[in-house]
């Protein structure tokens, strides 16, 4: 066995006296790709803050390439060999690619900065994911996979012995993910170490060595990856017998379809629509009660539809008829008067209110209905808040917790409550399951079941074909803003759907192609 | 067991350092009010009070209106400019130069209210440059922070008005139940603004539209409109103020009046806690904020140490209360 590069030993952390981790461990040997798994709130992230030098631990070792680490920035973590690849990309959206790249170590000439060499080395590091970009250009022009790829590239360039990835497949398609995981295998082969987080654990086993798998706090098991089998891992994720584990992937399981056929008029009815570059031909229709499926790849323009049906971009061709009526919303306040609901894909960046408490966030659309005249009704707020907590089972320590303090999943659950508690007709759900644990996964999976069978419409878009299968009435799917197929329940397979999704793929290859 | 033994200490060091940093500004507050009760001469008497009441209390009113802005993720520099506009325009109309009113109680109303609406109206001003050409706050607010002194002189031909109205001035020289009039208009204002931000549904969705402006806006919340009536409050209590200054002066100068108002108004917002990047506002901090600042200077006074020297400590206010913010949010 190689030698051991990390080691963390008993790290204990704890947040305004709530542990978040208790005497936790993690060891990584020197060219290993090593997975951390867990829920959300297991303590993945606090750990990996802790390693980076974000957070301060307050007790344990930290053993690292054969000394005692111990620092106390990312900035110190990454000039002592570990690099880290977050979830969100933290780069400069309006400085090129080769400045993002060799951020932190430019190179100097004389004094001055030495532009060729910067290009030179951009280009020699983005080659390595087969992508073809000027890397003169803004990061902003090129999308979200792109950029992904280039905060690897950086990652790279700085030498590091361990890179972290955090859930660095998330907003990768499948031919991007394929491309990272050469990077990964290379990377292994020159004798780097990886850290890989993820919730996807088909891609755990495609790219990992072994799995450290922790729970409330603490690392509950190491192991090869070979000698643990898919369900053996759920079940020390989310402390279970196997038994226990559902056979089913998703909570849809049971979910009784209707509506395969019938005559009656749509709730929703979108024709030909076109807007901006994304969206340029979408047609599909929606039922009361039903829950139809968005799938295709990233870019495909389902979010961008999400956003023009809820009135925050707007429409530049096309029809959008809502009970047979055409409808354009000119903002969102006008879609959610029509009865609409959009939860949006990302939490952070227009979901969740940071600052804000679980009830604040949670009453956030439902408050002009609990005023009267401009004055807010505690009590009725009060009692809404109390309602949805305990229907949706969000686990806080009160309602008045901020929200940026709970779990991405029990955010997720706030954010489909505040929707809920409108009573909309028509439900969007943008990745409703991204980024979060198996456990809140399926409850937010049987909870949408529940709604449609009490007669809420939901427009879901997943980029987890297992949801779409086994949850959707009907599946339209979207390739490069056109709708390109639909399948009612019966005929749904991932084969049919990945085929409608890929069928005669023209160079998306382009991932870098400004977007 | 060892585990819990070690982790014990800690947590208790946590508690002290979460209780400094949310009642930072209150202990800091205490804190002077303690050492100057021991160190300065005759400081606990209803004259000293008064004094520093007087004295703060413009800038609280102006800084109940900039917490708000502030609060949306915006700041208003226009502050001190729209002080000199309405302390222009006041004069003009009860000293009769527009037009002659019989009365001198119905030209001191009318004058009160138009100035006030006016210095409110350019506030609306500010947020339309914001929100209908996307023009960042701090520039948009520059661009009357510049022509509001010039727009006043231009009104006053650049002449000092001298008045002795006392119909008009107590305001800023009267006293009710023997409290200064303009302290009790800086408690209602506080009160007012404190209620607003924390029981009525534009207070939530001021702090909603600074909080993450994407998420109100998916929210369906009007964030335009939010973000417009802000700036006419604070323009609304910029007026205001230039009234209190030009009564406590007995005369109106388009040059000096709120001079460096709007530094003064920012650093009690922030050094009362409200986040300058938005989505938290104290109203009752920013009060406190003002006090501190207020109560520095005239600890550095009384002892007999120079202005000069007293805005070296005030800068050092502000960065310790920035400082202590950022404890805050590190571990947030």
């Amino acid at each position: 066995m190689a030698l051991s590069l990390l080691s963390m030993q008993r790290i204990s952390k704890a947040f305004g006296g709530i542990p978040a981790l208790s005497a936790a461990s993690l060891q990584i040997d020197a060219g290993e790709v090593h997975a951390l798994v867990g829920q959300n709130g297991a303590g993945k992230s606090t750990m990996i803050k802790i390693l980076t030098g974000y957070y301060r631990k307050d007790a344990g070792d930290i053993q690292f390439d054969g000394a005692s680490f111990d620092v106390e920035s990312p900035q110190a973590a990454q000039m002592g060999g570990i690099s880290t690849i977050y979830q969100e990309i933290n780069l400069v959206p309006y400085r090129s690619v080769a400045e993002n790249i060799c951020l932190g170590r430019e190179k100097r000439r004389f004094g001055l900065l030495d532009w060729p060499a910067m290009y030179e080395d951009a280009r020699a590091l983005i080659a390595r994911f087969n992508i073809n970009i000027d890397v003169r250009q803004p990061l902003m022009n090129f999308n979200t996979a792109t950029q992904q790829m280039i905060a690897i590239s950086r990652a790279i360039g700085f030498k590091a012995k361990l890179v972290i990835m955090d859930e660095p497949t998330s907003s990768l398609d499948e031919r991007e993910v394929g491309v990272l995981f050469d990077v990964i295998r290379q990377l292994k082969a020159d004798g780097v170490s990886v850290i890989f987080v993820s919730h996807k654990l088909d891609e755990l086993y495609q790219v990992c060595d072994r799995v450290t798998i922790m729970r409330d706090g603490q690392s509950v098991k190491t192991a090869a990856m070979a000698d643990l089998t898919q369900l053996e891992l759920i079940a020390a994720m989310l402390g279970r017998d196997i038994a226990q584990v559902s056979r089913h992937t998703t909570a849809f399981g049971d979910r009784t379809f209707q509506y395969q056929s019938g005559p009656e008029a749509p709730l929703l009815k979108v024709s030909n629509l076109r807007a901006g570059r994304k969206v340029l031909d979408v047609n599909f229709n929606m039922r009361r009660g039903e829950i139809i499926g968005l799938a295709g790849l990233l870019g495909a323009g389902r979010t961008e539809t999400a956003r023009v049906i809820f009135g925050e971009d707007q429409r530049q061709g096309g029809l959008v008829e809502l009970n047979g009526v055409a409808f354009n919303p000119r903002d969102p306040a006008d879609a959610i008067a029509a009865g609409l609901g959009f939860c949006s894909e990302d939490r952070k960046l227009d979901g969740i209110i940071p600052d804000m408490s679980v009830a604040e966030n949670l009453t956030l659309v439902l408050l002009p209905h609990l005023s009267k005249a401009g004055i807010v009704d505690e009590t009725a707020k009060a009692k809404i808040v109390e309602t949805f907590i305990a229907r949706l089972g969000v686990k806080c320590s009160g309602p008045n917790q901020k929200i940026r303090e709970l779990s991405g999943g029990n955010q997720q659950k706030v954010l489909l409550a505040r929707w809920l508690a409108t009573n909309p007709d028509l439900l969007i759900l943008d990745e409703p399951t991204r980024g979060i644990d198996v456990g809140a996964k399926a409850e937010i999976q049987s909870l949408i079941n529940a709604m449609a069978k009490d007669g809420l419409s939901v427009l879901m878009i997943s980029s987890e074909l297992e949801e779409v299968i086994e949850g959707a009435d009907r599946v339209f799917v979207l390739r490069e803003g056109h709708s390109v197929a639909e399948f009612a329940h019966k005929d749904l397979s991932e084969q049919a759907i990945m085929q409608a999704m890929a069928y005669s793929e023209p160079a998306t290859t382009a991932a870098g192609a400004a977007s | 067991m060892s585990d819990l033994v070690q982790s014990a200490p800690n947590s208790r060091s946590f508690r002290w350092q979460d209780f400094f940093a949310r009642h930072g500004t209150l202990i800091v507050l205490l804190a002077l009010l303690v050492f100057n009760m021991i160190a300065t001469p005759n400081f606990l008497s209803v004259r000293t009070l008064n004094v520093n009441l007087t004295q703060v209390a413009t800038i609280v009113i102006v800084a109940v209106g900039m917490t708000m802005v502030i609060a949306t993720g915006g700041i208003d520099l226009s502050v001190g400019s729209l002080m000199a506009i309405a302390g222009a325009l006041a004069p003009l109309i009860f000293l009769g130069k527009i037009v002659h009113f019989g009365n001198i109680y119905v030209a001191v109303a009318v004058a009160m209210v138009v100035s006030v609406l006016v210095a409110g109206a350019f506030g609306w001003f500010n947020g339309w440059l914001i929100t209908h050409f996307k023009i960042q706050p701090i520039i948009a607010t520059l661009v009357l922070f510049i022509a509001g002194r010039g727009i006043a002189q231009v009104v006053t031909n650049g002449n000092l008005q001298a008045f002795k109205v006392p119909q008009f001035q107590f305001i800023g020289l009267d006293r009710w139940f023997g409290i200064p009039v303009q302290v009790i208009v800086m408690i209602i204002l506080v009160a007012a603004a404190t209620w607003t931000m924390r029981n009525t549904l534009f207070g939530r969705q001021i702090l909603a539209v600074g909080g993450n402006e994407r998420a109100a806006r998916l929210c369906g919340m009007p964030v335009s409109k939010t973000k417009r009536w802000v700036y006419f409050i604070s323009g609304i209590c910029a007026g205001i103020a230039g009234l209190v200054v030009i009564a406590i002066n007995s005369s109106s100068d388009a040059n000096l009046v709120g001079l460096g108002m709007e530094l003064d108004a920012i650093a009690a917002v922030a050094v009362g806690g409200t986040s300058l990047s938005g989505g938290r506002a104290s109203v009752l901090g920013t009060l406190m904020g003002a006090l501190i600042i207020q109560l520095v200077r005239f600890t550095l006074l009384a002892n007999g140490i120079p202005d000069a020297a007293a805005l070296v400590v005030k800068a050092a206010i502000i960065v310790a209360a920035v400082w202590l913010q950022r404890q805050n949010g590190a571990r947030a």
